[in-house]
């Protein structure tokens, strides 16, 4: 059973999100169900800092020895931080997905819609495992 | 629903990720495949390959028999030895590749990939019928475990009073390996020195366990297949069903002197590939590595001044390169200023001779 923090919120697409209660800028990574999925992450593409990106997008990627995934933004904004250290030593998203595998801050230009809470991603995630 | 080995209670045991391959319920991985893929380069792997096929051939023309069915000499074959060798349709296109053990002067067991061996079995016996010889599919009845790394030998000493030291690569030998009987092949697919052991599949199980109580001390992993297949991959060798079908000849795979025509007799295919034999191939299998991150994978073209010039058949990144590398079917002529489609960004990759990795003898 993977690691699923009560105080984050989802999406179906695997990733976290962190920040929504304190202001405009949230975090956002991948979740453990997804990089236990991926096995050894080996490469990581983040949005550009300053980009506008909006729910749904694609925006990066994540490739491990097996196989390739798309990043999608789970929310609209801003993208005002990318987590450097995640490109250049990409087992972080499988040693620390929730911590040092953070990937990147989003500016919220709109309030989030569909985003799933910690009860609903573990839900979806038992299915599927 | 896939089929299990009978080591799939082990595999769950060890939280093993499976997976569907040809059929069968496979480990992926243990844990980390990087970490198995370095434990075979620097230790020792250990791998459940139940789902490869197990054909015997016997009788007095054995031999004969697959030298018509088959492209090798394998009537040749000193007993105790093994061949690396391909079976192809009568175009010449290949059908599977496979490793023939020569078991004894009238017996001889043909390896064949888990996605054939069902067709393999039935060709084989189609092939023999002309001969005094009987073809037996025995691929139900036997698991394979095979332990592979620079720490194999010293492993498997310890459960085996058999000449280790004097098996030579490509040979194999009956045995006892923790008590058990089995055939004690030194083969693999991974670019190392180790060992293949065929065993009877209640066997399977306990030898499992002796296996990783022996090999703990010398730093030996469970393996899976993704590490099999980037092993592999480092070691250039190729996968059927990536650089091997059906609609290529193994001289376009670049495997020509697997073709034996100096062999008495026909056999199947000779007359589709003896005018190939001296004539180049439009496009050769090649390595390619590249130069940024990004994973070239199976399927994507590779492309020379924006113009597609061949197409990658298998990538991945190496851990031992630490670059991603790939196999490719490229057109003659074009080695340089190459790159790879990846998802609509035009990689650049440099041609390299193969293999991209070889272990110090």
């Amino acid at each position: 059973m993977s690691n699923i923090p009560d105080d984050l919120s989802y999406t179906k697409e695997h990733e976290w999100v962190a920040g929504l209660d304190d202001g405009r800028t949230v975090t956002v990574g991948i979740t453990a169900f997804a990089a236990e999925a991926l096995g050894d992450v080996v490469y990581v593409q983040l949005p550009e800092m300053g980009a506008t990106v909006a729910t749904g997008d694609s925006i990066g990627e994540v490739e491990s020895t097996k196989s390739v995934s798309e990043i999608y933004a789970p929310v609209s904004g801003e993208v005002v931080e990318v987590n450097q250290s995640v490109v250049d030593t990409p087992d972080l998203v499988n040693n620390d997905p929730y911590g040092e595998g953070w990937m990147f801050r989003v500016r919220l230009d709109s309030d989030p819609e569909d985003l799933l809470s910690a009860e609903e991603y573990t839900a979806l995630t038992s299915g599927d495992s | 629903m896939s089929r299990p080995t009978p080591l799939r209670d082990i595999h769950q045991d060890l939280g093993a990720t499976l997976t569907d391959f040809a059929g069968w319920l496979m480990p992926l991985r243990y844990g980390s495949e990087s970490a198995e893929h370095n434990a075979v380069r620097t230790a020792a792997g250990l791998f459940d390959l139940s789902h490869m096929g197990e054909i015997f051939v016997t009788g007095p023309q054995a031999g004969e028999a697959l030298d018509y069915a088959l492209v090798g000499h394998l009537s040749a074959l000193a007993p105790g030895r093994a061949r690396y060798t391909m079976i192809v349709n009568e175009r010449g296109g290949v059908l599977d590749d496979l490793i023939v053990y020569r078991l004894g002067d009238e017996e001889f067991m043909v390896v064949a990939n888990a996605s054939n061996y069902p067709m393999v079995a039935v060709e084989l016996a189609e092939r023999a019928k002309p001969y005094d010889a009987v073809v037996e599919d025995r691929s139900e009845q036997w698991a394979l475990i095979a332990v592979q790394g620079p720490r194999a030998q010293e492993i498997l000493a310890t459960l085996t009073d058999a000449d280790l030291e004097g098996l030579k690569y490509y040979a194999g030998l009956p045995g006892v390996v923790d008590g058990r009987e089995a055939l004690i092949a030194r083969t693999g697919y991974t670019g190392e020195d180790g060992f293949e052991l065929f065993v009877a599949n209640a066997d399977a199980t306990p030898l499992w366990h002796a296996i990783t109580a022996a090999g703990a001390p010398y730093g030996l992993l469970p393996a899976g297949l993704s590490s099999r297949d980037t092993l592999r991959l480092e070691a250039g060798m190729p996968l059927y069903g990536n650089e091997l079908n059906a609609e290529l000849t193994p001289f376009d795979a670049g495997l020509g002197r697997v073709v034996k025509f100096d062999k008495p007799g026909d056999f199947v295919g000779r007359a589709a590939l003896e005018p190939l034999k001296d004539i180049p191939p439009g496009r050769r299998l090649v390595g390619l590595v590249a130069r940024g991150r990004r994973v070239p994978r199976h399927g994507y073209p590779v492309t020379h001044d924006g113009a597609v010039v061949g197409e990658v058949t298998s990538g991945a990144p190496s851990q031992t390169l630490g670059k991603p590398i790939a196999l490719a079917y490229v057109d003659t002529g074009v080695s340089e200023d190459l790159a790879v489609d990846i998802r609509g960004s035009h990689e650049a990759v440099d041609l390299v001779a193969l293999p991209f990795y070889r272990r110090n003898k």
